[in-house]
Parts: structure tokens; C-alpha cells; sequence
């Protein structure tokens, strides 16, 4: 059993805080505590007591586009997991420290509550195999209660099309969704995130098992959806981080090492590992 | 072997002269085909040599009654006049009861060992389900005659009949010995099987489904009915299993049903299974009609396995289709 210890240790906070994210901080937000849709402090997440991230230190603005970049085994899914209580349904693994969405500690949201204001979108399409295209899209919505006919093929209909489904599928709403592509399958559990209308979503590496034109058509959406909602995307991709990105974090053995606007990470980061990092000596 | 082998060869020779493009074969490869087709062979001969003997054993009673043999109701030895239509009831009836107990109970231990369970209690549970599976069913039957028929006749029966008496089914005298009682055995007999299977099912399910129901903001309980949808088919493998194992058990019943050749509304009356009258009478039978008509009864519970098998078969097909549908 898993369990979210929530302790808020506030003399470590200013020490454990890397240089670059603290005058980010300083700079651009202020103290405007509601514009940050996602807040972190002093987040870690053990896996049988062994430490997987600690001392993670965040802030998101809503409407902005964040990439999570870092080598393999960093802690990227471990950290974006944590955001939406995905770690409670795995054994061993122990959150602490303190995640605050629109201001409001996480603890004091119902969990599912919780997971439907932070929809997630894993690595590897994972539709609902038993289920039509259509069942798929509204299944977020059915689950909990019954639904007019009127307001699902509504949902249905602009959720495909935020996800730039619409048009391949129209036709074949009842039809499996096995029957579409790895990167059509892909657009649906977006599609089927967006129909829960959540605040925030966060991207596992989602293009990562995909061609580059399924891949061109996703970052293509997550243009179109930083209007209505703030996005946190991990990859490996260091060009698909600085097309679609706003902000970049990047991640080293289970610490946040810098945390700034997409260009400065990319162009002229503070910490040398960043920059080591991006042009590619390691990782 | 040797006409298998030219057949194959000249078949594989039409089809290149069709163009159709095929690697060539090795020896090995048609040795190892060959074998496997014999082996598939055999079963089908067995099947139908089982058939084809039933049929032909069955052949006096069959002239005799026709087709009324299966509507008739009358099984008397003495008259010489014989019908199989309550063998048929007491096996479809308390096959049906055993299904209606056994399924949700096997659900339920299968969700619980699945989603709910600490490791634990899964591995205890788990073994206790796997030896109740291995109980001979002569044992199941004198539990049956010792324990279960006095309860039910003392205990369950009467309250059955205080609460639900407005209905047929729990209505008359309360013996101990009848469907209800041969149902219920069954029911604890087959649902090992459904629980084993429905838990692989349920196991076989992958993490990522699971993770994008609750990524959607399910509860445990969505969580859960969305993995028993997902293995609909899987669970209705399971089910037809364990009702091939009810229609076809023998012992068991035949210790606990009552033995009683008649078609009444009450679940608690007496009846009769078509294997329970096999295994009574087979052996004292008298002249050749009686043995006859316990051949043809023989004949008719193979129907009806076949029967239950075929529709499940489709019942799958059409769950898996709807699936796939493009
Ligand atoms: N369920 C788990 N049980 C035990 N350890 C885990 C578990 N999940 C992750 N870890 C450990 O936590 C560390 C971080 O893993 P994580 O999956 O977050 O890495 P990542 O940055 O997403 O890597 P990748 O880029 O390869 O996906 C790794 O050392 C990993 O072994
Ligand atoms: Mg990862």
C-alpha cells in the first residue's frame, strides 16, 4: 500500500532549490499564487525506500506548454505519476512533500477528483480494446454516470476534433478501436483524456512509439490545446522539447537541476549539466 | 501417411502453378505437419466413432418411441415404455441453478483475488480453490448426503419456503434430496473452475489498461467493472466450462438429487439427471430396449453438451467480433 505522506519541510526549501529555477521564480511569476496551476514542493517518490526523485520544486502557469526532459531512469514518469496519484497503484511506492493544484493542496481534492482534473496520456496507447472508438472517447464520462445521447456524440465530436481524429474516424465511430493506427490509437486516449474536460494534462513521452508524421499531428494538438489547458510533456526528443515547449525542466538522477523558459535551456542554460546534457555529451 | 504426404505435395504444386507465392518446405516441416494433421485426425475419428456407436446402440429404442422419446416423460422399466424428458429437465435445471450460484460467487472471488487481496490471503485463497477443485466428486456427494440435504432440509428449505413461498419453485414439502440440493453441489464443484480462469482473465489484463481507467478518474469499483468488461469472453469461456462440468457430473448428483423419474415445479422435489440414470441403471438393465434407451439418454446428453458448447462458441464469437468489427 501506497500512501501520500504530506509533510512540508520548510527549512530544506531554500537550500535544495537549484539557482536557476529559484530566480525563474523570481523574475517572471511574482508571488501570484493562482496563476500557477501546478505547484510542487520538496515532492519526492520512493520505491521500497529506495529514493526515486526528491527535493522537486516546481511551478506551472496555466496555458503554457512544459517539457520534461532528462537521460533515462531520472525519475521524468516517476515525477509526472506523482501529479495525478498514478502512484497509489503501485506497490511500494511512497510520495511525499506537497503538490498543489490552483493553490489548493492535492490532499484536500478527492483522488479521482484529482485524476480527472489531471488527465493523463501515457507512452503507449492504451485504448480500450474491448470498446469502439466512440466507447472510447466517452468512457471517462460513462464510467461515472449516465449521460444524454445529445451530450455524448457533443463530447465525441469536439473531443475527436481537438485531437485531430475527427475527420479518419467520423465514418467509423462504432468500429473497434483496434482498428486504428498506433498513432490514431494515440489521438484517441487523447481524445478520451480531453472528454473528461481536465485542467492540466501530462504527456508520457506520447509520441515516442510513433512515426513523424503521427508525431508532426500530436504536437500540431498540443498548439491547439495550450489555449485551454497547461501541459506537461516528458521526452526524449530534444527538438520535439524546443518546438513545443514554453518552459523546459530538466531532470538528473531523481533531481530537478534547472527549471526555465524553453530558449535559455536550450541556448544558454545556468547549470553545466544542462547544457552538457542538451548538446548531447551525454544521456 | 505416405497418401497425406503425395496429397500434400500435389496441392502445394496446383497452387504455384496459381502464382501464389509460398517458400518451399522442408522435409522436416511436412513430417511435423503430417503428424499433427494425424493427431487432429484421430480426435475427430474418436468423436464420431463415439457417435456413431451410440447411435447404433440406440437404434431399437429409436424404431420404437421415434422422436416422442425426447417429450416423453415416462420412464418405466416394468411397461417397457421409455421417455428422456426428465433426465433432460434434472440435468438442464440443476445445471442452470449451479450456473446462477456459481457465477457471481466466482466473479466476486476472482475480482477479489485480482484487485483487492494482499498477497497473502491471494496465495491462501488461491490454494484452497485449486484443492477444492481436486475433491473427488464421491466426496462432494457424501458431503452432499451427510451435511448439505439435513441443512437444506432443516434450515434452508424452510426459509426459502417462509420467504419466497409465493413462488412455485419453493413450494411443497421440504425433503433435503432434490434439484436444489444436486444444484447447489454443483455449484460448489464448478466454481473452482470459473474462479481460476476468471482470475487468469482478470491477471491477464495489462497494467496500462488498468492505469488509463484510473488515469480517467475511476474509483476502484469503475476500475473493476471496466476489467470485467474487458474480459467478457474470458469469463464466458470460463462459464461454459464449468456448465460442461455440471451437465456432464455424474456421482455427485445422482447422490443428492433424489432419483426420481419426474418433472415437478418445486425446486425441491426429487428428479432424475440423464448421467445419474446412466450410471443407476446401466448395469441391472433389463433386456435390450432398457439398455437401448439408456444409450439413446447417453446420446441425447451428448447433444446437449454439443448444444451448450456451439452456442457459447457463438456467444464468444459474437462478443469478440463486435470487436473487432471494422
Ligand atoms: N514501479 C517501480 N518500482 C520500483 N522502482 C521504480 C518503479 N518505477 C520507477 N522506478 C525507479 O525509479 C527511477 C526513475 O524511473 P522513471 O520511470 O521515473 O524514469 P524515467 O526518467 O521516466 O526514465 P525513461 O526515460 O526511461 O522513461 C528508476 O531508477 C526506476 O528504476
Ligand atoms: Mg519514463
Amino acid at each position: 500500500m501506497s500512501e501520500l505522506i504530506l509533510d512540508n519541510i520548510d527549512n530544506n526549501y531554500v537550500s535544495v532549490i537549484p539557482a536557476a529555477e529559484h530566480s525563474t521564480a523570481a523574475v517572471e511569476e511574482s508571488h501570484e499564487h493562482l496563476k500557477y496551476t501546478v505547484e510542487t514542493e520538496n515532492l519526492a517518490v520512493s520505491f521500497f525506500g529506495r529514493e526515486a526523485i526528491s527535493d522537486i520544486n516546481i511551478k506551472y502557469r496555466s496555458n503554457t506548454i512544459t517539457a520534461i526532459i532528462g537521460p533515462s531512469g531520472c525519475g521524468k514518469s516517476t515525477f509526472l505519476r506523482a501529479l495525478n496519484f498514478m502512484h497509489d497503484l503501485t506497490p511500494g511506492a511512497i510520495v511525499s512533500g506537497t503538490i498543489k493544484i490552483h493553490g489548493k493542496d492535492i490532499s484536500e481534492y478527492d483522488m479521482t477528483d484529482v485524476r480527472r482534473r489531471v488527465g493523463m496520456v501515457f507512452q503507449k496507447p492504451n485504448p480500450f480494446p474491448t470498446m469502439s472508438i466512440y466507447e472510447n472517447v466517452v468512457a471517462g464520462l460513462t464510467l461515472h454516470k449516465r449521460h444524454k445521447k445529445s451530450h455524448l456524440d457533443e463530447t465525441v465530436e469536439k473531443s475527436l476534433m481537438l485531437a485531430g481524429l475527427w475527420e479518419e474516424t467520423k465514418d467509423r465511430l462504432k468500429v473497434s478501436a483496434m482498428a486504428l493506427s498506433g498513432g490514431q490509437q494515440q489521438r484517441l486516449c487523447i481524445a478520451r483524456t480531453l472528454a473528461i474536460n481536465p485542467e492540466i494534462i501530462l504527456f508520457d513521452e506520447p509520441t515516442s512509439a510513433l512515426d513523424p508524421m503521427s508525431t508532426a499531428k500530436i504536437e500540431e494538438t498540443l498548439h491547439i490545446l495550450k489555449k485551454d489547458y497547461t501541459i506537461v510533456i516528458v521526452t526524449h526528443n530534444m527538438q520535439q522539447a524546443s518546438r513545443v515547449s514554453d518552459y523546459t525542466s530538466f531532470f538528473f538522477l531523481g533531481k530537478l537541476i534547472e527549471h526555465s523558459k524553453t530558449r535559455t535551456i536550450f541556448t544558454s542554460p545556468k547549470q553545466k549539466l544542462t547544457e552538457e546534457y542538451v548538446i548531447g555529451k551525454f544521456g | 501417411m505416405y497418401y497425406l504426404l503425395i496429397f500434400e505435395n500435389t496441392f502445394t504444386i496446383i497452387e504455384t502453378e496459381k502464382k501464389i507465392i509460398r517458400s518451399s518446405k522442408k522435409f522436416s516441416d511436412i513430417v511435423f505437419e503430417n503428424l499433427t494433421l494425424l493427431f487432429a485426425i484421430t480426435i475427430i475419428v474418436i468423436v464420431v466413432f463415439i457417435c456413431f456407436e451410440m447411435f447404433k446402440d440406440s437404434a431399437i429404442s429409436r424404431e420404437k418411441f421415434g422422436f416422442g422419446f425426447i417429450t416423453s416423460e415416462k420412464w418405466d422399466s416394468v411397461k417397457s415404455d421409455y421417455g428422456a424428458l426428465t433426465f433432460v429437465y434434472g440435468t438442464v435445471v440443476s445445471s442452470i441453478i449451479a450456473l446462477l450460484i456459481a457465477l457471481p460467487i466466482s466473479i466476486g472471488v476472482a475480482v477479489f483475488l485480482t484487485e483487492l487481496a494482499n498477497s497473502i490471503t491471494k496465495t491462501t485463497v488461491s490454494f484452497l480453490i485449486e484443492i477444492l477443485a481436486a475433491i473427488p466428486s464421491i466426496i462432494y456427494g457424501f458431503w452432499g448426503i451427510f451435511v448439505l440435504a439435513p441443512f437444506m432440509r432443516t434450515s434452508v428449505q424452510p426459509a426459502l419456503q417462509s420467504t419466497l413461498g409465493f413462488i412455485p419453485l419453493f413450494q411443497g414439502a421440504t425433503a433435503g434430496f432434490g434439484l436444489l440440493t444436486a444444484g447447489i453441489i454443483l455449484a460448489i464443484m464448478i466454481t473452482p473452475i470459473i474462479t481460476s480462469i476468471t482470475r487468469d482473465v482478470l491477471k491477464a489484463i495489462p497494467v496500462s489498461q488498468r492505469e488509463a481507467a484510473y488515469a480517467l478518474g475511476s474509483t476502484k469499483w469503475e476500475a473493476i467493472k471496466m476489467a470485467l468488461l474487458n474480459a467478457k469472453s474470458g469469463i464466458l469461456g470460463a462459464t461454459i466450462l464449468g456448465l460442461g462440468r455440471a451437465v456432464g457430473e455424474t456421482m455427485a448428483v445422482t447422490m443428492v438429487i433424489g432419483n426420481k423419474a419426474q418433472i415437478k415445479e418445486s425446486l425441491f422435489e426429487p428428479a432424475y439427471s440423464m448421467a445419474s440414470v446412466i450410471a443407476n441403471e446401466f448395469a441391472e438393465a433389463s433386456g435390450g430396449l432398457h439398455v437401448s434407451a439408456l444409450i439413446e439418454v447417453g446420446l441425447i446428453l451428448f447433444g446437449v453438451t454439443f448444444i451448450i458448447n456451439s452456442l457459447a462458441r457463438i456467444l464468444i464469437y459474437s462478443f469478440t467480433r463486435k470487436a473487432q468489427a471494422r
